[in-house]
């Protein structure tokens, strides 16, 4: 038994119990947290795998920014009811689900039996072989910056979309109707946003 | 690290991909289906470092990099379309985005 051994023996223990609470969990919240514990599971998993950044950014993006703001939208909906996990809305929809589940783990884990390590092919190293240790934040950062350089300018445009997605999706609905004419500066008195504290004041 | 530990890798990946997609399949509410969409993508994400491990080369962690822009980019989106449905109906589930239908 290798430190590798242990380390992935415990991760996967997390992992694949938070997997199961994120799903099975009643309480939307309980299943936020079953996730973060999954994601730190998975950075470590990282860690053992010499992907340091990787394991950082992880941390950093997914429990930092990710779950936060699912959380976030959670707190700002209210949450205090529970889900009901009872009552199915399609007949047999669970069993089906559970049985194209299986039938992927089932693949996969065929696979992996029968090739062994054969099963993964392809040529080794093509674009730069794996350094240890400190240096893989350099190679990282270097390659991200040079053979992908293209496809991070693309990932700036798609976070633009989504930034301009999201304002328009999260417009109030009454904002569809055409704005009024503004009227004339002078006439602040009846500003139509103090009316309702003037008349609750009565 | 032995080729074994790294294939036992690619089974978790697979398991945990699986549950997510299973949790996809059968919840209803929104935020929870996007953490279910959260956890398939981490399960790839765990696949393509491995792989990078087995084939000795680092554009299995530079795809990563990438898979988590979109993961955020998805996130923002998805939030921002279940603020919107619950606007027009407080606890709505996963049917009830038709409402949205322009």
């Amino acid at each position: 038994m290798t430190v590798h051994s242990v380390v992935f023996a415990a991760c996967a223990v997390i992992v694949i119990f938070g997997g199961l609470g994120v799903v099975l969990s009643r309480n939307p919240v309980h299943s936020a947290l079953n996730l973060v514990a999954t994601l730190f599971a998975i950075a470590v998993l990282f860690l053992n795998l010499d992907a340091q950044l990787l394991a950082a950014v992880q941390v950093i993006v997914y429990t930092g920014a990710i779950v936060v703001l699912i959380l976030f939208v959670m707190m700002l909906l209210g949450v205090e009811t529970e889900d009901d996990l009872e009552t199915e809305p399609l007949v047999t929809q669970r069993i089906f689900a559970v049985l194209v589940g299986v039938a992927l783990v089932g693949a996969v884990l065929a696979v992996l039996i029968i090739g062994g390590a054969s099963a993964v092919t392809g040529m080794h190293s093509v674009t730069q072989a794996l350094q240890s240790g400190t240096n893989n934040v350099k190679q990282l950062g270097r390659e991200l910056f040079t053979t992908y350089v293209f496809p991070l300018e693309v990932t700036a445009g798609l976070l633009t979309v989504a930034v301009v997605g999201a304002v328009v999706l999260s417009r109030r609905p009454k904002d569809v109707q055409p704005i009024p004419e503004p009227e004339s500066m002078t006439d602040q008195g009846d500003d139509p946003l103090t009316a309702p504290t003037e008349e609750g004041a009565h | 690290m032995t080729d074994n530990l790294l294939l036992f890798h690619l089974g978790l990946g697979a398991i945990l991909f699986a549950i997510g997609g299973v949790g996809l399949l059968i919840r209803r509410n929104p935020l929870v289906m996007v953490m279910c969409v959260e956890l398939m993508l981490n399960a790839v994400n765990l696949t393509f470092v491995t792989f990078g491990r087995m084939l000795n080369d680092i554009s299995g962690q530079v795809i990563v990099f990438f898979v988590l822009v979109v993961a955020a980019a998805e996130v923002v989106v998805g939030l921002g379309l279940i603020v919107a449905l619950s606007r027009r109906k407080p606890g709505a589930n996963a049917d009830d985005l038709r409402l949205l239908r322009g």
